[in-house]
């Protein structure tokens, strides 16, 4: 992979929480403008590798992260490393929704607000450019002072997308974002996954195996805090180089 | 313990063998009916062609039924698709040994003087009907044994059974020559070198398919593996 293809740059990742390390060594490079799904049983430390990108664990006392995490040329868990503007750097998604408390239209424009983005018609355009892009517009166009709360959790899903890319992030992440969703709402949610990766770099947990063989163009599957395998999806799902994974992905594990 | 997509497959597995056995004993019967011109034998042959026609379109469905519903990968997915594409090999040799018994059946009503000519002629083809018998034999083997060096080994004795039909050819052309009146005999007796040809490329089919599934590799096209030409030419196994 050229340097310019590569999003971020992930070396010898370890990570501890207390005196206990979940993360062992990982290291790999996620490839820009592609998704990359992250597989592996409960407990493997998937999701604390992905919060690693954008330092979510500096929120909780006695966790820490070592080795690099290289983003534009800069590894973010350097100390200097601003924390909001990383944040807004790159976006999550959670699995269940988590629209703050306010109108549609403020759960957008909160984020742009604190970037110091004060001019009225501005916040408009690009709340509603961020609901197009959240394929949400249509539905709330005209519902756009409701409580972000009184929309159904696959919409509640992709307001939270919508608020992730209104600040024009460079990756998002994606923790198991399908997994409080009918069918037709992951359906929804995983169409906007393959519009999105044209302008954005997506990095996904997920617990559904064809749901990482659908939407993904590179699988890394952990077990027990490490990498045990990484490549091209099609190549994990039709023929994975691992005896581990194999077990794994055909449900003959343990 | 085992999943239900493991026990699915165990019992398809279980399926095609019953398939690959019903085929494989058709074929050994032909070659029975072939030599002794016996068109009762052959009459035998077509009717269970019909029970083989049945069982492949069960394996399929079943194919069809855990992929639906299971949704397997890698090696899962892998063994699924080349139980698919087995079975389809499996039904056209099937249909290739129920061809051999039609031409039997015209050989049989050639005058009677003809007879042992016709008996002599057709040892020609012992040697090529038993080595397509131990091909089909052999890759059913390596399928459930999952070998993939003795799958390896059939796919190199196609080139064998393709040199003695060349052989038997000429040999039919030589004899042809001298005698223009047996041409109608003659030209079955091609017929049933060429559909035992085909045998051959469709066991070797399978024992491609076999190294696909062990190994995940495609190996037609490649590693000196040759890929056969399909056969486009006019069947001459059906003169007019």
């Amino acid at each position: 992979m050229e340097e310019q293809d590569i999003a971020v740059s992930v070396r010898n990742l370890s990570f501890f929480y207390g005196a206990t390390q979940v993360l062992f060594d990982n290291s790999l490079d996620i490839r820009r403008n592609r998704v990359t799904a992250f597989i592996g049983p409960s407990g493997c430390g998937k999701s604390t590798h992905i919060r690693c990108y954008n330092r979510m664990f500096s929120l909780y006392k006695g966790q820490r992260a070592t080795g690099e995490i290289i983003i534009d040329g800069a590894n973010v868990l350097d100390p200097s490393t601003c924390e909001l503007e990383l944040r807004r750097r790159v976006g999550m998604i959670f699995q269940k929704p988590t629209p703050f408390p306010m109108s549609l239209f403020d759960n957008i424009a909160y984020g742009l607000r604190i970037q110091g983005i004060k001019n009225r018609s501005e916040i408009e355009a690009r709340v509603e450019r961020a609901l197009r892009g959240a394929a949400l517009w249509d539905e709330v166009r005209d519902a756009l002072h409701k409580p972000g709360t009184a929309l159904s959790g696959g919409q509640q899903q992709r307001l939270c997308i919508a608020r992730a890319i209104a600040v024009e992030p460079e990756l998002i992440l994606m923790d198991e974002p399908c997994s409080a969703l009918d069918p037709i709402a992951t359906a929804r949610v995983e169409e906007l996954i393959e519009e999105l990766k044209g302008r954005y770099t997506i990095v996904i947990v997920t617990h559904n195996m064809q749901q990482a063989a659908r939407v993904s163009d590179y699988t890394a599957f952990m077990y027990m805090g490490r990498l045990v395998e990484f490549g091209a999806t099609a190549d994990i799902f039709t023929n994975p180089a691992k005896k581990e994974t194999e077990d794994y992905i055909t449900g003959r594990f343990g | 313990m085992k999943n239900e997509l493991e026990k699915g497959m165990e019992a398809l597995k279980a399926q095609l063998l019953l398939l690959g056995t019903e085929v494989e004993q058709n074929l050994i019967k032909a070659s029975r009916a072939f030599a002794a011109a016996d068109p009762v034998l052959a009459a035998g042959i077509k009717e269970h062609d019909r029970e083989i026609d049945r069982l492949e379109i069960s394996v399929e469905e079943e194919c069809l039924r855990l992929m639906a519903l299971y949704q397997p990968v890698a090696g899962d997915l892998r063994f699924l698709v080349t139980v698919l594409k087995i079975n389809n090999d499996l039904e056209r040799i099937g249909d290739l040994a129920a061809k051999i018994a039609d031409k039997v059946i015209l050989i049989s009503r050639e005058p009677a003087g003809g007879q042992d000519r016709v008996r002599e002629a057709a040892r020609w083809l012992d040697a090529m009907f038993s080595r397509t018998i131990s091909m089909v034999h052999d890759s059913l083997d390596a399928f459930v044994d999952e070998d993939s060096d003795l799958a390896y080994r059939i796919c190199l004795e196609d080139d064998e059974v393709d040199r003695e039909k060349g052989v038997i050819r000429s040999e039919i052309e030589a004899v042809l020559a001298d005698n223009p009146g047996d041409h109608r005999f003659l030209a079955k007796l091609l017929g049933a070198s060429r559909c035992l040809e085909r045998i051959a490329d469709h066991a070797t089919n399978i024992c491609e398919d076999i190294i696909y599934m062990l190994q995940g590799r495609i190996v037609r096209h490649s590693l000196g593996i040759p890929e056969r030409e399909e056969e486009q030419a006019p069947d001459d196994s059906n003169p007019a």
